[in-house]
C-alpha cells in the first residue's frame, strides 16, 4: 500500500533531547543557579567541612578544661572561654558535627518513618489510609516541642531518644507532604499496570513511585532539617537535648547567656552567646536558599527564559 | 464560496516562530504564510507536532510560553500586530479575535458560572454593559442550542455536559462579536454523537454572524464539514493548500494524499466456536453508582472483539472487571471456561500473565523514570523468570516484533514520539505471553498515519501469535478496520453484539443506527444531509 511506504516506527521523531550524563545535568543546572543559592552551597559546604575535620581544625579539645573560665577574646583563646574555662571557638567547631550530625539522622529517620507510611497509605488506600491519617492527624494536633519536652523527659535525654523522639514527631509532617505528591502518582496507569502484573507494594513503593516523587521530597529534606537543626537547638538551650560535655549550640547560647549583659562593659564578651547563635542562623539561611532555588526548578514555577 | 473579491482580514507573511527546548531554540513554525478572508473558514491539518496550534495563536499574535514569535508580519484588518504593544494586542484578544480551546473543561473556571464568564471580555473591553452583555448570551446560548438558555447561565463548569461545555465556549467566543474566532481542535474530546451538534453549532454561528475562523484539527472528515479552505502543515512547513473540494478530490502532494487515504485496512471478519473468555451477566458498580447492567460478551480466541460506544458507556469498566480491578457484583468472568477470581489480589501470577492490557495514553502507562529497558524487561524477568543474557535476548526480540531495535534499550519514555510509546506498552503487554489482550483506545491519542501503522502491528502479531484482543474505542472506522465481532454499548448495557459484517448491515438498533450516522464522512455538504435525518434517529432512541 503506498501510504506507509517510507513509514517507519523507528524513524518517528521523538522529543529533540541531547542525552548527557548526570553530572553534564547537574553542571547546566548550577551554571543557571542564582548567587543566592551559590552562596547557600557555599556555607553548607564549608559546614560540612568544618564539622567532618573538627579534631584537626580546633585548636584545643571538645571538653578540654583550660585555667581561666570567662577568658577575653584574643590571646590564646579567639573568642575566649566559657564559664568552666573551655575554648569557645572549638567548641563551635565541635558543636557543627554534634548538631549537624544529629539532625541529619534525625531528618532521615523522620523521612524513612514518615515516607514510608506515606507510600503504603497512598498505594493501599482504604482503611490502611483512614487509620494512619488519622493517627497522624491526632499527633499534629499535640504542639510539638511541649510533646518532646514531655517524651523527653519520660525516656531521658539521651541521644538516641532524642533523635528518635523529634524524628517521629517530625515524620508526621512528611507524611502528609509525601502522600500528598504520592496520590498523584499512584493514580498514573503505570501503576495500575504495576498492580495489574502483580507486583508486590516494596516494588511499587520503590520502583514505580519513589523516583517520579523524589524533587518534593529533596526540598522538604532541605527544609525539614532546618526545623530539625532549630528544635535540637531549642530543646538544648531548655537543657533536655544534648548533654554537656558533649560541644552543642543550643546548650552553647544558654551556658552563656549571662554574659549578654556584660556587653556594655566588654562589647565582645556580651557577643560570645550570639555566635552559636548565629551559627544555627546562617546554616538555616543557608540551607533555605538552596531549598527555594531547588523548588523553583522542580516546581516549573521559573520563566524560562 | 467564492473568496475572490472579498476583503483580506489576516494576513501571516513568512512566520517564523521558535519553541525552546533541550537549552536551545529550535524553529518549529519555518516560514508560514496563511491568508484568510473576512467571513471564511480555514481549516489547519496536520499531525501533532506540525505546528498547527501555534500557528493558530500566532494569529493573535500570542506565543505560548517557552515560544517565540521570532520573524515575519501578522496583518489583522490593515495592522502589523508584531509591531504592536503588548497592550494594544491585548485590545483585539477577546474583542476582535477570540479563541475556543480543545478542552472546555480545562478552560473554563470551576469557581464561576457560564454566564459570568461568557461576558467577561465583552465587559472588560468596555464593549458593552453588562446587562447587555447578560441578555445577549441568552441569545448567543439559544442560537447554540443549549438547552434552557435563560438559566443555563447561572450554571457552574461541572454541572453541564462536555458538549454542552464546548457549545458555550463557542458563545462566549462569539459574545464580541469578533471578526476572527481561532478553533483550536474544539470537537475532538468529543463523542461522535454530540460532535455533530457542535459542528452544527459552531457552523451555523459562523455562518450567522459573517465571522472569520481558523479551524484546527487533525480529523479531515470535520475540517470538510467546517473550511472553506484548507491547509495542510507537516513539520512547521505548509505542504498545501487549497479550497475544500479540491484538495478532497485532488491533493496534489504525496504527504496530503497518504493522509486522505489512510483508513484503508480491510479484514474479513471470522468468529469462532472456541471462546478464550465469557463474561456473563456481569452487574458493577463505582459505589452506589451503577454503571455496567447484566452485560455478557465472548471472545473468541484468536480473534478480535470491538467494544464500541461514547463516553459513559461503560467500555472502560467492562476491561477494569475483566482484568480485576473493579470486583463485579454479580455474574461470572470465565477465562478458558475456568471462573476468574473476581478480586485482582486473589489472582494467581499465571492467571494475570495471560490477561495484559494496554491504556490509551502511553504517556501516563509508562513510568517517565524508567528506561524502555527496564519497562519491557520488568515483565519478562517477572512472568517468565529470565534473568540476564536471557532476559535482555528476550527484549530485544520483543523489540523487534514492534519494529523498533536495540537502540532504544536505554531511552526514556520522554524521548520517544507518539506511536513509539504506543509501541513499547505492546511490547510491554507482549512480554507476558499473553493470551488476551485488552486494548483500551490505544489508537485514539494518535495521528492517522501512526493509528494505521499501530492498527497493523496488531494484527499482524495476532497472525504470528494467535493472541486475542478486546479492542475497546469509540471509533467507528477503527473498529471496521479490525475487528471480526463487534459489541455496541450504551449507558451500561449492550445494544447489540454480532460479528462485524451484520452490525455494519442494517437494520440497526435506534443507537446504533444514531451512532453510525454520527460519524463525520469525507464529504462536502454531509453535515446538513445528517442533520436532518439525526432528529428522528434521536427520537427513535426515546
Amino acid at each position: 500500500m503506498s501510504t506507509s511506504e517510507g513509514y517507519s516506527a523507528k524513524d518517528e521523531v521523538g522529543q529533540v533531547r541531547t542525552r548527557r550524563t548526570w553530572l553534564q545535568r547537574t553542571w547546566i543546572e548550577l551554571k543557571k543557579a542564582p548567587p543566592t543559592a551559590w552562596m547557600g552551597m557555599i556555607v553548607i559546604s564549608v559546614y560540612l567541612l568544618v564539622a567532618l575535620f573538627a579534631p584537626i581544625i580546633a585548636p584545643y579539645g571538645e571538653a578540654e578544661i583550660t585555667p581561666i573560665p570567662y577568658a577575653p577574646w584574643g590571646g590564646d583563646h579567639f573568642f575566649g572561654t566559657d564559664q568552666i574555662g573551655r575554648d569557645i571557638l572549638s567548641r563551635l567547631i565541635f558543636g557543627a558535627r554534634n548538631t549537624i550530625g544529629i539532625a541529619l539522622a534525625t531528618t532521615f529517620l523522620a523521612f524513612l518513618i514518615g515516607g514510608g507510611f506515606a507510600l503504603m497509605a497512598a498505594i493501599s488506600r482504604g482503611w490502611v489510609d483512614q487509620v494512619l491519617s488519622r493517627f497522624v492527624d491526632i499527633l499534629m494536633a499535640i504542639p510539638s516541642l511541649i510533646f518532646a519536652l514531655m517524651l523527653l523527659s519520660i525516656f531521658g535525654s539521651n541521644v538516641i531518644s532524642l533523635i528518635c523522639i523529634i524524628a517521629v514527631l517530625d515524620s508526621t509532617r512528611v507524611f502528609r507532604l509525601t502522600r500528598a505528591v504520592a496520590m498523584n502518582v499512584v493514580v498514573m496507569e503505570y501503576v495500575e499496570a504495576a498492580k495489574l502484573r502483580g507486583e508486590g507494594l516494596g516494588w511499587i513503593m520503590r520502583r514505580e513511585i519513589l523516583p517520579n516523587i523524589m524533587p518534593p521530597l529533596v526540598a522538604e529534606f532541605g527544609l525539614r532539617f532546618c526545623f530539625v537543626f532549630l528544635t535540637i537547638a531549642a530543646l538544648s538551650f531548655l537543657g533536655v537535648g544534648i548533654q554537656p560535655p558533649t560541644a552543642d549550640w543550643g546548650s552553647m547560647v544558654r551556658e552563656n547567656a549571662s554574659l549578654i549583659q556584660f556587653a556594655q562593659f566588654d562589647l565582645k564578651a556580651g557577643i560570645t552567646p550570639l555566635l552559636p547563635a548565629a551559627a544555627i542562623a546562617i546554616l538555616t539561611i543557608a540551607v533555605n536558599f538552596v531549598v527555594d532555588w531547588f523548588l523553583m526548578k522542580t516546581s516549573g514555577l521559573r520563566d524560562e527564559h | 464560496m467564492s473568496t475572490d473579491n472579498k476583503e483580506v482580514l489576516l494576513d501571516i507573511k513568512n512566520m517564523v516562530i521558535d519553541g525552546f527546548s533541550d537549552e536551545k531554540w529550535h524553529e518549529i513554525i519555518k516560514g508560514v504564510d496563511l491568508t484568510l478572508h473576512k467571513g471564511e473558514v480555514l481549516g489547519l491539518i496536520g499531525e501533532s507536532g506540525a505546528g498547527k496550534s501555534t500557528l493558530g495563536l500566532a494569529a493573535m499574535a500570542f506565543a505560548r510560553p517557552g515560544c517565540r514569535l521570532t520573524s515575519g508580519e501578522i496583518w489583522f484588518d490593515g495592522v502589523d500586530l508584531m509591531k504592536q504593544s503588548e497592550a494594544e494586542k491585548q485590545k483585539l484578544r477577546g474583542a476582535r479575535i477570540a479563541y475556543v480551546a480543545q478542552s472546555a473543561a480545562a478552560a473554563f473556571n470551576p469557581a464561576h458560572t457560564l454566564m459570568e464568564q461568557t461576558i467577561e471580555a465583552g465587559v472588560r473591553h468596555g464593549l458593552v454593559s453588562a446587562e447587555e452583555a447578560r441578555e445577549d448570551a441568552k441569545k448567543l446560548f439559544a442560537s447554540m442550542d443549549l438547552p434552557d438558555p435563560n438559566n443555563i447561565g447561572d450554571r457552574f463548569p461541572h454541572q453541564v455536559s462536555g458538549g454542552q461545555l464546548q457549545r458555550a465556549m463557542t458563545a462566549m467566543a462569539m459574545a464580541s462579536r469578533p471578526d476572527l474566532i481561532i478553533f483550536d481542535e474544539p470537537t475532538t474530546a468529543l463523542d461522535v454523537t454530540t460532535q455533530v451538534n457542535v459542528l452544527a453549532a459552531m457552523r451555523s454561528a459562523v455562518e450567522q454572524f459573517g465571522t472569520a475562523a481558523i479551524y484546527i484539527t487533525h480529523d479531515l472528515a470535520v475540517v470538510a464539514q467546517m473550511a472553506d479552505r484548507i491547509k495542510v502543515l507537516r513539520y512547521g512547513n505548509e505542504v498545501e493548500e487549497a479550497d475544500t473540494q479540491t484538495m478532497l478530490t485532488s491533493p496534489k502532494e504525496e504527504y496530503t494524499k497518504s493522509l486522505w487515504s489512510v483508513r484503508s485496512i480491510e479484514k474479513e471478519g471470522k468468529t469462532a466456536d472456541d471462546k478464550i473468555l465469557e463474561i456473563k451477566g456481569i452487574t458493577a458498580a463505582y459505589g452506589k453508582v451503577p454503571v455496567l447492567k447484566d452485560v455478557s460478551i465472548a471472545v473468541s480466541r484468536g480473534k478480535t472483539v470491538s467494544i464500541v460506544g461514547e463516553s459513559g458507556s461503560g467500555k472502560s469498566t467492562t476491561a477494569r472487571v475483566i482484568t480485576g480491578l473493579l470486583p463485579q457484583l454479580e455474574g461470572e468472568v470465565l477465562f478458558n471456561g475456568e471462573p476468574l477470581p473476581p478480586k485482582l489480589k486473589d489472582r494467581s501470577r499465571d492467571q494475570l500473565q495471560r490477561v495484559q492490557m494496554i491504556y490509551q495514553s502511553a504517556d501516563t502507562a509508562m513510568n517517565p523514570r524508567q528506561t524502555v529497558g527496564e519497562i519491557i524487561g520488568r515483565p519478562v524477568e517477572f512472568y517468565t523468570g529470565k534473568r540476564g543474557k536471557a532476559a535482555h535476548q528476550r527484549v530485544k526480540e520483543l523489540l523487534e516484533m514492534i519494529e523498533l531495535d536495540e537502540s532504544f534499550l536505554d531511552r526514556l519514555p520522554g524521548e520517544l514520539s507518539g506511536g513509539q510509546k504506543q509501541r513499547i506498552c505492546i511490547a510491554r503487554a507482549l512480554a507476558a505471553d499473553p493470551e488476551l489482550i485488552i486494548c483500551d483506545e490505544v489508537t485514539s491519542a494518535l495521528d492517522q498515519i501512526v493509528q494505521e501503522g499501530i492498527l497493523k502491528l496488531l494484527m499482524n502479531l495476532q497472525e504470528e501469535l494467535g493472541v486475542s484482543y478486546v479492542f475497546i474505542t469509540h471509533d467507528i472506522a477503527t473498529v471496521r478496520a479490525i475487528s471480526d465481532e463487534v459489541v455496541v454499548m450504551y449507558q451500561g448495557e449492550v445494544v447489540e453484539q454480532g460479528p462485524k459484517e451484520a452490525i455494519f448491515q442494517p437494520p440497526h438498533p435506534a443507537y446504533t443506527e444514531l451512532l453510525l450516522a454520527s460519524v463525520p464522512e469525507m464529504e462536502i455538504g454531509w453535515l446538513e444531509k445528517t442533520l436532518s435525518t439525526l432528529g428522528e434517529k434521536r427520537a427513535a432512541m426515546g
